[in-house]
């Protein structure tokens, strides 16, 4: 196979492919599930926390984040990655109301961090992050939104997503029981059905 | 010398502003425009320093036209002025503009407003403004006969009394002024006065 292109991030492989984005996304299929659900209503993210001991301080957060006061997002991948992301992402936020006095509208937001992840894919020679995103917000531009973004620096706006481990699953879950004009409470039992469906 | 007036009605914000650039003891143009089209929904009437003025505003306007091609949506008028109001704030203490504004603008929900931005980055929003000396005039005029939710013909009067003012006691001779207007159907010229 064509491993010797295989240790460098920046290059491609004779394929056209990019092997070290396609491992990171290997690492997050490990990682635990996380589905997101989006109704006129509100945006439903459910979040497996895989608990490695019963010694573990239940207080921390691993999986779910507050970004902004109207930006929420779920993690799938490497913890550590994505503590420097969801930093970015906060300051990023905190920036532009700075600026002007306005909350971020959440695309805005997603494209900044996702040029982020793909200025590791292209340029510095530095592994991508292994860490892939649930964003669930709301703007006066185009009220509640849902939006996935992986390693590679791709993002895309969802009706029903899933992330993580066994998100094939998930998926296929939420693409044959997921109807428009769901309301909250449809989206909640949607979400935390897919979630046991595909939990083990 | 420049002299902006601005006056917010039901639904739209006037602009009106001098045509004058004049240096010393020559007047250079009498047909110079000092309201800019920020975007389909934007006026900005500047004042200030000549090379100052025009480096800045066509900062902010690039700027502004920049962040709609990234994102996707138009900015909000308080995201301008807000946007602005920092731009200045920046460079007072380092490189300063010697740059006065008003900021006139129509969004759908929120309707028309109108900002006052000096070259300190001072930022306030107000229902009439102006800039420059002619603020010494039209100010008290525009105090009393200002009512809110003024119409189109209201609002065209009153800013017709403050030129008028002007044109009667202020040293310099200010012959013509250009009066815009933004509103829900976007910005255009109403007239020459």
């Amino acid at each position: 196979m064509s491993r010797r292109y295989d240790s460098r991030t920046t290059i491609f492989s004779p394929e056209g492919r990019l092997y070290q984005v396609e491992y990171a996304m290997e690492a997050i299929g490990h990682a635990g599930s996380c589905v997101g659900v989006f109704s006129e209503e509100g945006v439903v993210l459910a979040a497996e926390k895989k608990v490695a001991s019963k010694l573990l301080e239940v207080s921390s957060s691993e999986k779910m984040y507050v970004i902004d006061k109207h930006i929420i997002c779920a993690v799938a991948g490497i913890t550590a990655d994505a503590n420097i992301l969801i930093n970015q992402a906060r300051l990023t936020a905190q920036k532009y109301y700075y600026a002007y006095q306005e909350p971020i509208p959440v695309e805005y937001l997603l494209q900044q961090i996702c040029d982020t992840k793909q200025g590791y894919t292209q340029f510095g020679g530095l592994r991508p992050f292994g860490v892939s995103f649930l964003f669930a917000g709301w703007d006066r531009h185009y009220g509640f939104q849902l939006y996935q973004s992986d390693p590679s620096g791709n993002y895309g706006g969802w009706k029903a997503t899933a992330i993580g481990a066994n998100s094939n699953a998930a998926q296929s879950i939420l693409k044959s029981d997921y109807k428009e004009g769901l309301v909250l409470t449809d989206a909640l039992q949607l979400a935390t059905k897919v979630l046991s469906k595909t939990m083990d | 010398m420049d002299s902006i007036i601005s006056v917010v009605g039901d639904g739209f914000v006037l602009s009106a502003a001098d045509c004058t650039n004049a240096r010393s003891i020559v007047v250079m143009k009498e047909d110079m425009d000092k309201v800019m089209e920020l975007d389909h929904h934007k006026l900005l009437s500047m004042a200030g320093e000549p090379g100052d003025v025009a480096q800045f505003t066509e900062y902010v306007q690039k700027n502004v036209h920049l962040f709609e091609l990234r994102s996707g949506i138009a900015m909000s008028t308080k995201a301008v002025a807000n946007f602005t109001r920092n731009e200045l704030a920046k460079s007072l203490r380092k490189n300063p503009y010697s740059v006065n504004l008003l900021i006139a603008g129509y969004e759908k929900e929120v309707g028309a407003e109108l900002f006052y931005i000096d070259y300190l980055g001072t930022l306030h929003k107000l229902p009439f403004s102006a800039q420059g000396y002619c603020s010494y005039f039209v100010l008290s005029t525009m105090d009393r006969h200002y009512k809110k939710s003024m119409t189109f013909e209201e609002g065209l009067e009153l800013i017709k009394k403050a030129i008028d003012e002007v044109k009667i006691r202020f040293l310099i001779n200010q012959p013509k002024f250009t009066i815009k207007v933004v509103d829900e159907k976007g910005t255009r010229t109403v007239e020459s006065y």
